[in-house]
C-alpha cells in the first residue's frame, strides 16, 4: 500500500471512532504530535510533585499529610502511565529525560509557580487539578489506544486529587479573616495560570488543526478554558471566595460566563523559561535523577549477578 | 539499551478477582522479576485493582502485524457453520 492510501484508511478509521493501537501504521507527524504531546503530559505529572513535595513535612495535620502523600505518589503514578503510553510510540524513557533535561520537552508552566504557604496546596489541588480534570477527561476519548486508556485511569484516580483541595480551600475560607484572607489571596495568585493550562487562544493556537482531525485533542483550548470556568465559578460562591476576574459575568444568551482578557505575555514568558521557579524545578529534577543513578547501578549489578548464579546452578 | 539506562521495560497484565482473565495494564521498568513485580503493584494496583499479577519482558512478547489482520484473521470468515445460527431448527424444538 502506498502512503496516500495508508493515510486515507488511517483518517477513515480514526473517523469511525475506531483507536490506533501501537503496531498500526500512522503518519510520522501523528506519531511526533503524541510524542511531544504525552510526553509534556508525563514531565508536568512528575514535576508537579514538587510544589506539593514542599509541604510533606509541613501539614497542618497528620490527615492532611497522608492524603498529600498519597496524592503525590499518585502523580508519581500517572507519570509513569504516560511515559509507558509514549514509550508505545517507539521513543525510550532515556529519550524522554534526556528531552526534558535538554529543554526540548516542555511540562506545564503551571508549575512554573511557587507554592508560598499551604493555602496554596488547597488552590493547587482545587484549580490545577480541575483544570487538568476538564482536560483529562476529554482526552478519554483521544484516537491513541495508550494515551487513552491512560487517561481513563487517571481519571478514576483523580477526582479525589481535586476534592481534597477544595476541602482546604473550604476549612480556611470559614476559618479565621487571616485564614480567609490566604485562601482568597491563593485564588488571586493562582486563578490566572489556571487558565492559561489550557493553552493559547484557537485562533493562536497553530497545531490544533491536525490534532482535532486525528483527535488526538477532542475539544479546543477555548472550549476546555471555558468548561473550568463554567464548573469553577459557582464552587467559588458556595464557599465565600471571589474569582478575580471583574468581567466575569454570567450569559444568559450564551449559557456560559464571559471572562476577562488572559495576560498572554506572562503566559510566553514562563513557556520561554522566565518564571519564578522554571531553573529550579528543573534543576532539583536533574539533580534527584543523578543522586539516583547509584542506585540503578546497584540495582543492575544485582540482577546481573543474580543471573549469572541462575546459570551456573 | 543507553549507559545511565532505566533498567529493561516490562508489560504488566492484572488479574482483577480470582475466576477473571488477565489483563493488559501497561508498563514498568525494572532491573530483574521481583522488582518488576513490587514496581507493578505500585504502579497498578494502588486501588485494589487486583489480586494477582503477572509480569512479562517486553521483548518476550510476539504480536501479529496490524498490517497483515486481514489475510491473517480471514479463515475465521468464511465458516459461518461454526455460528450456532447457522443450523436450521425444526419448527416447535424447545430449549435447544
Amino acid at each position: 500500500m502506498d502512503d496516500d492510501k495508508r493515510l486515507e484508511a488511517f483518517q477513515a478509521k480514526i473517523d469511525r471512532e475506531e483507536k490506533i493501537e501501537p503496531r498500526d501504521w500512522m503518519p510520522e507527524d501523528y506519531r511526533k504530535h503524541l510524542i511531544r504531546q504525552i510526553s509534556q503530559h508525563a514531565h508536568s505529572e512528575v514535576v508537579g510533585m514538587q510544589p506539593e513535595g514542599n509541604y510533606i513535612t509541613r501539614a497542618p495535620s497528620l490527615r492532611a499529610k497522608v492524603v498529600l502523600l498519597a496524592k503525590i505518589q499518585d502523580e508519581a503514578g500517572h507519570g509513569l502511565y504516560l511515559y509507558s503510553a509514549a514509550e508505545t510510540l517507539g521513543i525510550t524513557r532515556d529519550e524522554l529525560l534526556e528531552q526534558l533535561h535538554g529543554g526540548k520537552a516542555k511540562y506545564s508552566s503551571i508549575f512554573n509557580y511557587p507554592t508560598l504557604n499551604w493555602a496554596d496546596i488547597g488552590a493547587v489541588g482545587w484549580l490545577v487539578d480541575g483544570a487538568a480534570i476538564v482536560n483529562q477527561v476529554s482526552l478519554q476519548r483521544t484516537s491513541y489506544g495508550p494515551y487513552s486508556r491512560g487517561m481513563v485511569r487517571i481519571c478514576k484516580e483523580e477526582s479525589f486529587h481535586q476534592r481534597q483541595g477544595y476541602e482546604i480551600m473550604a476549612d480556611m475560607a470559614k476559618g479565621t479573616p487571616e485564614q480567609k484572607a490566604m485562601a482568597q489571596d491563593a485564588l488571586n495568585r493562582l486563578w490566572w495560570p489556571s487558565l492559561m493550562m489550557f493553552g493559547p487562544h484557537d485562533a493562536d493556537s497553530p497545531r490544533s488543526g491536525n490534532a482535532l482531525k486525528w483527535k488526538i485533542k477532542r475539544e479546543t483550548n477555548d472550549e476546555l478554558r471555558q468548561k473550568f470556568i463554567d464548573k469553577t465559578v459557582q464552587q467559588a460562591e458556595v464557599i465565600g471566595l471571589t474569582i478575580p476576574d471583574p468581567d466575569l459575568k454570567w450569559n444568559e444568551e450564551t449559557g456560559h460566563y464571559d471572562s476577562g482578557e488572559i495576560n498572554w505575555e506572562e503566559f510566553y514568558n514562563v513557556v520561554k523559561g522566565n518564571g519564578p521557579c522554571n531553573n529550579q524545578r528543573l534543576t532539583h529534577h536533574k539533580r534527584a535523577h543523578d543522586e539516583g543513578a547509584w542506585v540503578r547501578e546497584a540495582a543492575n549489578a544485582y540482577a546481573k549477578k543474580q543471573l549469572e548464579k541462575s546459570k551456573v546452578a | 539499551m543507553s549507559s545511565d539506562n532505566q533498567f529493561p521495560q516490562w508489560e504488566v497484565f492484572i488479574q482483577s478477582k480470582t475466576g477473571l482473565p488477565f489483563k493488559h495494564a501497561g508498563s514498568v521498568h525494572a532491573a530483574d522479576s521481583e522488582m518488576a513485580l513490587q514496581n507493578a503493584r505500585d504502579l497498578y494496583t494502588r486501588r485494589m485493582e487486583g489480586t494477582s499479577l503477572w509480569v512479562v519482558p517486553t521483548d518476550s512478547i510476539v504480536a501479529s502485524n496490524p498490517d497483515d489482520s486481514g489475510s491473517f484473521f480471514d479463515p475465521s470468515n468464511d465458516k459461518i457453520y461454526r455460528q450456532p445460527t447457522h443450523y436450521v431448527m425444526p419448527e416447535g424444538a424447545k430449549n435447544i
